[in-house]
């Protein structure tokens, strides 16, 4: 789950590190009483859950108490890689005399957290990374020695020279990862953390995403979810414990299992289609999730055909049929369907279907060339 | 022979009492396996079908002589089952369990591999033997005793394949599921070797998908050290980056663990990659007919090997349990010495 940078900031604020004072607002008015009582001058963040929020002009510096609202206003109605912007971050300008890059990942090559630090902040680390790796500094800390001291140190030192900044720039790491841990994050980004000419250091942009499955326990986390930033299929997909992923094609496609599904996308495109979704209805086939899932695919108005694909292991095709038959009686649809089932029961699913009117198939590739010559068709007018 | 479970599995069901856990114990137990024990804190001196179930897995390693876990307990209580078996001196551990945070899965992954366990899951189907022993919830009939391994990251999507493979009449000396979590306790790297130096196993399919870099790994182990045929697929040519596509493990994260990486890292190592699972089968027969000059090279050291392990199953068992995983690594890579150079 991606959390918002005002929401990381005070993750990050909460765990001892240095963030400028602010607020997070969804009106000009609050805009500015934010910056009368912070003082100016003042950065306006946009808050939406995408990266280049900067180049988009989402970040703006606001020198002028009088211009507050105005920026504040520009940057609430803008629209940021197809996402609109309902929250702006008011926060107090900072001095800036160097910036640096922090970051703590989750390493799966490593199976171990993975501290990244680069003098060379400000800027996409990624892009660092390609064009000087050299100055990209990692340390991967043994889960039974934990993250100690020392390689604070190393790390912070390899940032600045002056043994004060590296004093504070330890404790910020040590700080950081403590707050990775209390809150199963999967990422942890300072960037920039920036020294003031006086010699202050300064967490100025903050992110954090988080594992969803530690979320379980973590529920001030869960509650920092913002569902303005997703699609209204995407928020009944998760109440339903289906995993989905809306695309750009027009075949709608339901089923069980992850690895499946992919397949599934991969074998439509192969037979010339565009898939509309990835949907995992998991190991369940309650009637519910069928429905769930029809609605969320039916919501979507690119969709021309849909395509169950299901093979019966655990989940059986026969309970996998009724919940079909019943979702179609709850929900009557124009859309051509195409219903592929093999596996546990198949024989009983396919007769519940073809009582009910259905025809289904047995074979993957013979139900992707169907449903693909079906969209092209054009499906419902 | 077959790796990792078999007739000699003598399994503890962690969870059995649970809704999960109790369903599929029954299914592993129509199947044939041999489940000695359950567990199920607070359900001590019950039994499950007339199974004993005990407190604590220590009680079922020493009162029913398990020797393998499988676990079926929620994703809260998941990470003390799997450190509780491997306290318990269980060498094999399979955890069905999905949704264990990536942070528990760290401390678990370093403790396994000190331990010498061999875990595999979490977040997968599990492992079968076929007509030997089921430690999962895959469904039994669609498998058949033969000589191709499957080592995967999904679950229906193997099922798919082993039918590919089914229709051209290709049975499986041993499936496995690995898992869809980013941190897992095996990987392909883990397992490769022992499909190479079981000789019931003749090839291997892969099926790995988008996200982490272990697809290439196996690569380029397979091109340095296998000697049987390997056929892969790899799912998510489609996905979009930055999506979680259902396994948690299952990402393109900042441009890295794309299909076609994979897919082009696999074909370097001169491994064919099915576009459809429906190709798997046709490809495996194909490679498995083209070696039959290989088959007859191959024949002495082959039957040498089984017979070694005949004569000697204890000493196997402890040399499995006490050899950690890269030893065990790079006993077949030296075997595997000389049909590399016949590769060429």
């Amino acid at each position: 789950m991606k959390i918002h940078e005002y929401q990381a900031r005070e993750i990050f604020r909460r765990a001892g590190v240095r963030v400028p004072d602010g607020d997070a607002v969804s009106t000009p008015a609050e805009a500015r009483r934010t910056a009368e009582r912070i003082g100016v001058p003042v950065m306006v963040k946009a808050q939406v859950h995408v990266g280049g929020r900067g180049k988009a002009g989402g970040i703006r510096y606001v020198p002028n108490l009088d211009d507050v609202e105005r920026v504040a206003s520009d940057v609430l109605g803008m629209q940021i890689k197809g996402l609109p912007v309902k929250t702006v971050l008011v926060s107090k300008a900072i001095d800036i005399a160097t910036e640096a890059y922090v970051g703590m990942i989750l390493d799966r090559e490593e199976r171990r957290l993975t501290f990244l630090v680069s003098p060379a902040g400000g800027v996409d680390i990624e892009e660092v990374a390609r064009t000087s790796p050299e100055k990209i500094f990692r340390f991967t800390v043994d889960p039974n020695v934990g993250f100690r001291p020392y390689a604070a140190r190393w790390l912070a030192s390899r940032l600045y020279d002056d043994p004060r900044l590296v004093k504070e720039a330890a404790a910020i790491l040590l700080k950081m990862y403590d707050a990775f841990l209390a809150c199963d994050a999967s990422l942890a980004e300072i960037n920039p953390l920036v020294t003031t000419p006086s010699g202050e250091v300064w967490a100025i942009d903050s992110k954090i995403n988080i594992d969803d499955s530690g979320l379980f326990r973590r529920k001030e986390i869960e509650a920092m979810r913002d569902l303005d930033a997703e699609a209204p299929a995407e928020t009944l997909a998760r109440e339903n414990n289906l995993s989905y992923v809306p695309l750009d094609g027009n075949i709608g496609c339901v089923v069980n299992g992850a690895g499946l599904a992919m397949t599934t996308m991969d074998v439509i495109k192969h037979f010339g289609g565009e898939p509309a979704n990835f949907l995992d209805i998991g190991g369940s086939s309650s009637p519910d999730k069928v429905v769930a899932a029809l609605d969320i695919i039916t919501s979507d108005s690119k969709v021309r055909a849909v395509l169950f694909n299901i093979f019966g292991g655990i989940t059986r095709c026969d309970d996998v049929a009724v919940g079909i038959r019943t979702a179609f009686e709850r929900r009557s649809t124009q859309l051509p369907i195409v219903i592929r089932l093999t596996g546990t029961n198949e024989k009983r699913a396919k007769e519940i279907l073809e009582e009910a009117g259905y025809t289904t198939l047995t074979d993957m590739d013979d139900a992707v060339r169907e449903v693909v010559a079906l969209a092209e068709k054009g499906g419902r007018s | 022979m077959s790796i990792l479970v078999d007739k000699k599995t003598r399994l503890v069901v962690q969870g059995i009492t649970g809704r999960d856990g109790s369903f599929h114990a029954r299914e592993m137990i129509a199947y044939g396996t041999n489940i000695v024990a359950g567990v199920t804190p607070g359900k001590g001196g019950e039994r499950f079908d007339g199974i004993p179930v005990f407190d604590t897995v220590r009680e079922a390693v020493e009162k029913a002589r398990a020797n393998a876990s499988v676990i079926f307990v929620p994703p809260a209580f998941a990470t003390d089952a799997m450190y509780e078996a491997i306290e318990a001196g269980i060498k094999t551990i399979v955890c069905i369990s999905e949704g264990i945070p990536a942070l528990d899965m760290i401390g678990v992954y370093d403790t396994m591999r000190r331990e010498g366990v061999r875990l595999i899951g979490p977040n997968c189907p599990g492992v079968i033997s076929p007509g030997k022993a089921k430690v999962g919830i895959m469904p039994g009939p669609i498998h058949k005793k033969g000589p191709v391994g499957v080592v995967s990251r999904s679950g229906t999507l193997t099922y798919e394949v082993v039918a590919s493979l089914m229709r051209v009449g290709l049975g499986q000396s041993t499936c496995i599921g690995i898992g869809g979590d980013p941190i897992v306790g095996s990987t392909f790297l883990d397992l490769l070797p022992l499909f190479e130096a079981d000789p019931e196993t003749e090839g291997i399919v892969l099926i790995g998908e988008i996200g982490g870099m272990e697809e290439e790994r196996a690569a380029a182990y397979i091109a340095k050290h296998m000697t049987k045929p390997v056929v892969a697929f790899i799912a998510g040519r489609t996905a979009p980056p930055g999506k979680r596509m259902g396994h948690a493990g299952a990402i393109i994260a900042g441009g890295k663990g794309t299909a076609e990486e994979k897919i082009a890292a696999l074909k370097k190592a001169r491994i064919p990659v099915a576009k459809l699972p429906s190709e798997i089968g046709p490809l495996m027969k194909k490679a498995l007919e083209k070696k039959p000059s290989k088959k007859t090279a191959k024949a002495a050291p082959k039957k040498g090997a089984a017979r070694a392990k005949k004569a000697a199953p204890k000493t196997k068992t402890a040399a499995k349990k006490g050899a950690p995983k890269p030893r065990a690594a790079r006993k077949p890579a030296a075997k595997g010495k000389k049909p590399r150079s016949r590769k060429r």
